[in-house]
């Protein structure tokens, strides 16, 4: 038995990379574990910028947990609602984040929760970081009246204080994004607005539009492109003249970073956060990055790329496992708690399940309040003339 | 199968249209062709191999040569196709008969988010049916440009309810491009598909019907077919039709919908209502899906009241046919209009204010208009929101009661 526990000891130390092997099979106190660790990260790509963010990233025990939790939580909240979704229980149109944790995890890292953000209709991973919990998601989507938009939105419709949702037209929510900036430089109260569209929207005319309108007022503006390497079934050598997003802006800063890795996007939003706090006016990241459902649940994903790819993305480079690699070859974290976090965060996701399933549906008067601001109420027309409902908001 | 209103129109457009015309049409057509080789060029530089004048001028006497031998007679063989097989039947006879002709949209290459062009891309080619990037106003603007310079443009927007990047393209530029220029330019060729309406679970982005927004256009066709064989029919008038074409496709009947249709390419007329039964009591109009509602309804009412409707499917949204639907309230004394769309606003109202002015003294109740509430389109309540057949079924008892 002994000789067992020496084995395995010593395999979990070769893939590790630890030497102190002997640890692995007894249980540690917290004492144990490195508390801070600092990280080689990609080095980001520079469009007009002299200096770019730091190539090294410092991550401390409680850090690394947190953003583990946070990726894991949406990746589990994201298989449940595909599972939901093929149970016919969450209807019409669904786009799912998993694969893409990183950017939503870093870059809430590297904000206040009173900075700004805005994305296109992949929401559900952004909804959860800006603080809206699983069980209103999961319930926004079976269409449930503890959602988080009163279960009238679904999936592409989910909002929180500072986070403007949750936006179906391709490319639509970026004007938006720059005239929340406007108003933050207007009020002057340093805060900044993330504003996130995919490498699709990337060649939507509107995008052109806020770029000069943000630069020409130095508007404190994070742009985003998540660069899934396909906008729906399209790759973006077949869409993009130029697939260089972060260079798109032109007379705009640009950062091409590895959207994989939790440590790379905090750091470059990071910069990017601080660059517009400075007032130097907007700035364009690109997160590289990877989704492993195709593009809504209509779309299997395997039609216009291949299994294998998706495959060596999941095995290679899926932002969970990088994060829990480096914790635990840094002796920041053990397996078990890995473990444990998972088994909570499956029960956590379970229970929100259950509300989702069995939380009524809206009432019928819902349908017509919050269309117009008005008080009192406003007569609604409907379907024929003697059917009329109010409108209250 | 025809009724006699059908023939006579054919009759009327056989006579119409006289060989020594079409000759003309053809010559005109090439002087244009060659005038405009250039811009073609500039403008779309990787079909120019495939653009041939003296080519496309033949294609053109060959689809008008179609055009009078099958007209009106959509006989030959037929084959069991739903609503997106019919779509892709006719832009295949397209792309057959006509060198020009191209289609193109966001995903169109692969077969389109409703399978509407599967199988094209590998029959004709990668440079005559190619992805987009998602840039609807660059889409249609493209497509105009297309057509402009003398080249048969099938623009495909993916949802009717993502055409709104586009609408300035479409209202400003395509509409009004042969009227500013004089009739020296227009996109004629342009036809834009769109898949359209409610679909069970689309919620508040892929589930409008906003034909009403472009009948406010003048200079622009919105057409919307109930069925396969319409379907196929009518994009083939449109794409053929010298002016800009908007298809509305209703997306519920891609696969619900399933007919025998001619494989042979056929047109059927636009600005033509069809008359689908014959009544007495009360006129039923609408179009797309809506159209199958109203005939069970019809139904219905016969069954339940004894009432006789008479039942409209007006398939052409603007130019609409007035006469059509004014001749048949003129018998009825009773109208009802039904779309998914909110009713204030919505082509209904067009059509309510047209027949009363024409038809103000045979009106034996007040015209019902029974729609989509005036909210966006919800997402869960979509069951109450449409007008139902109980809806429309109440407004027939009231009017008859009225």
């Amino acid at each position: 038995m002994k000789t067992m526990l020496a084995i395995i000891s010593n395999a979990l130390c070769r893939m590790t990379g630890r030497n102190a092997g002997a640890r692995v099979v007894v249980s540690r106190s917290f004492a144990d574990f490195t508390p801070q660790a600092t990280f080689d990260i990609k080095k980001c790509d520079l469009h007009r910028l002299e200096e770019g963010p730091p190539v090294k990233a410092e991550l401390t025990r409680e850090q690394g947990l947190q953003y583990y939790r946070t990726m894991q939580t949406v990746r589990r909240m994201e298989l449940k609602a595909d599972q939901l979704y093929k149970q016919k229980i969450i209807r019409g149109f669904c786009h799912l984040y998993d694969g893409q944790e990183a950017c939503a995890a870093g870059i809430e890292a590297a904000i206040n929760p009173s900075d700004h953000l805005i994305t296109a209709y992949r929401a559900h991973g952004y909804t959860y970081t800006r603080g809206v919990s699983v069980k209103e998601i999961l319930a926004e989507l079976t269409g449930r009246r503890g959602g988080v938009a009163k279960g009238k939105g679904g999936s592409m419709h989910m909002y929180a204080p500072h986070f403007y949702g949750g936006n179906g037209i391709v490319g639509a929510q970026v004007p938006l994004g720059a005239g929340i900036a406007l108003a933050c430089q207007y009020q002057g109260n340093n805060q900044v607005c993330v504003t996130l569209y995919g490498d699709g929207a990337a060649n939507q005319g509107q995008l052109f539009e806020s770029y000069n309108m943000a630069a020409l007022w130095k508007l404190p503006c994070i742009f985003i492109c998540e660069n899934n390497k396909y906008g729906m079934g399209t790759s973006v050598e077949r869409a993009a003249a130029s697939t260089d997003y972060y260079k798109r802006g032109d007379f705009i800063p640009g950062l091409r970073v590895d959207g994989m890795d939790v440590l790379c996007v905090r750091e470059a939003t990071q910069f990017a956060a601080d660059h517009c706090r400075a007032g130097k006016g907007p700035i364009i990241m690109e997160l590289q990055t990877y989704r492993y459902h195709g593009h809504s649940m209509s779309d299997p994903g395997v039609s216009y790329r291949t299994r294998e790819e998706i495959q060596e993305v999941r095995s290679k480079s899926d932002p969970i496992s990088m994060l829990k690699e480096r914790m635990l070859s840094h002796n920041m974290a053990s397996v078990e708690e890995f473990k444990e976090i998972d088994i909570e965060i499956r029960k956590q996701v379970e229970e929100a399940t259950q509300f989702a399933t069995s939380d009524p549906e809206p009432p019928l008067e819902e349908l017509c309040n919050h269309i117009f601001s008005k008080n009192p109420p406003l007569e609604v027309r409907g379907t024929s003339p003697w059917s009329k409902l109010k409108s209250v908001s | 199968m025809r009724s006699s209103w059908q023939y006579s129109n054919i009759i009327q457009q056989l006579t119409t249209i006289n060989p020594y015309k079409s000759h003309i049409c053809c010559c005109l057509y090439r002087q244009k062709v060659e005038f405009n080789y250039s811009i073609c060029a500039f403008l779309f530089c990787r079909n120019t191999t495939k653009i041939q004048p003296a080519g496309s001028q033949l294609a053109r006497v060959l689809s008008i040569l179609h055009f009078f031998n099958l007209i009106g007679s959509p006989k030959g063989p037929t084959q069991k196709m739903n609503l997106f097989q019919s779509i892709t039947s006719a832009l295949d006879n397209t792309l057959a008969s006509d060198p020009t002709a191209v289609i193109f949209g966001e995903d169109v290459a692969f077969g389109g988010v409703f399978r509407c062009t599967v199988g094209l891309r590998d029959k004709y080619g990668k440079d005559r049916v190619f992805n987009t990037p998602l840039c609807e106003q660059g889409i249609v603007g493209f497509g105009i440009g297309v057509a402009v310079a003398g080249a048969t443009a099938i623009a495909e927007i993916q949802f009717a309810d993502y055409i709104f990047p586009a609408f300035d393209q479409i209202v400003n530029e395509a509409a009004k491009y042969r009227y500013r220029s004089g009739n020296l330019f227009d996109c004629g060729n342009l036809t834009i598909r769109a898949p359209w309406g409610c679909v069970g679970h689309g919620a508040l982005y892929h589930s409008q019907s906003p034909e009403a927004f472009f009948a406010h256009c003048p200079g622009l066709k919105i057409v919307i077919p109930r069925g396969p064989i319409q379907a196929k029919g009518l994009l083939l008038s449109c794409i053929a039709d010298k002016n800009p074409c908007i298809f509305f496709e209703p997306k519920i009947l891609y696969r619900a919908a399933v007919e025998q249709v001619p494989e042979e390419p056929y047109t059927i007329p636009l600005s033509q209502a069809e008359i689908l039964q014959e009544g007495s009591d009360v006129t039923l109009v609408s179009w797309g899906t809506q159209i199958h509602v109203l005939k069970e309804v019809a139904s219905m009412a016969q069954e339940k009241l004894g009432v006789s409707c008479e039942v409209i499917d007006l398939q052409t949204i603007l130019p609409w046919d007035i006469e059509t639907v004014c001749k048949s309230v003129v018998k009825t004394g009773r109208l009802l209009i039904s779309h998914e769309a909110p009713v204030t606003g919505g082509f209904a109202a067009e059509i309510s204010s047209t027949v009363q002015e024409e038809c103000f003294l045979n009106l034996e109740a007040p015209i019902s208009r029974v729609c989509g509430y005036d909210t966006p389109f919800p997402h869960i309540f979509e069951p109450f929101y449409t007008p139902d057949k109980w809806k429309c079924f109440e407004a027939i008892k009231k009017m008859i009661n009225y």
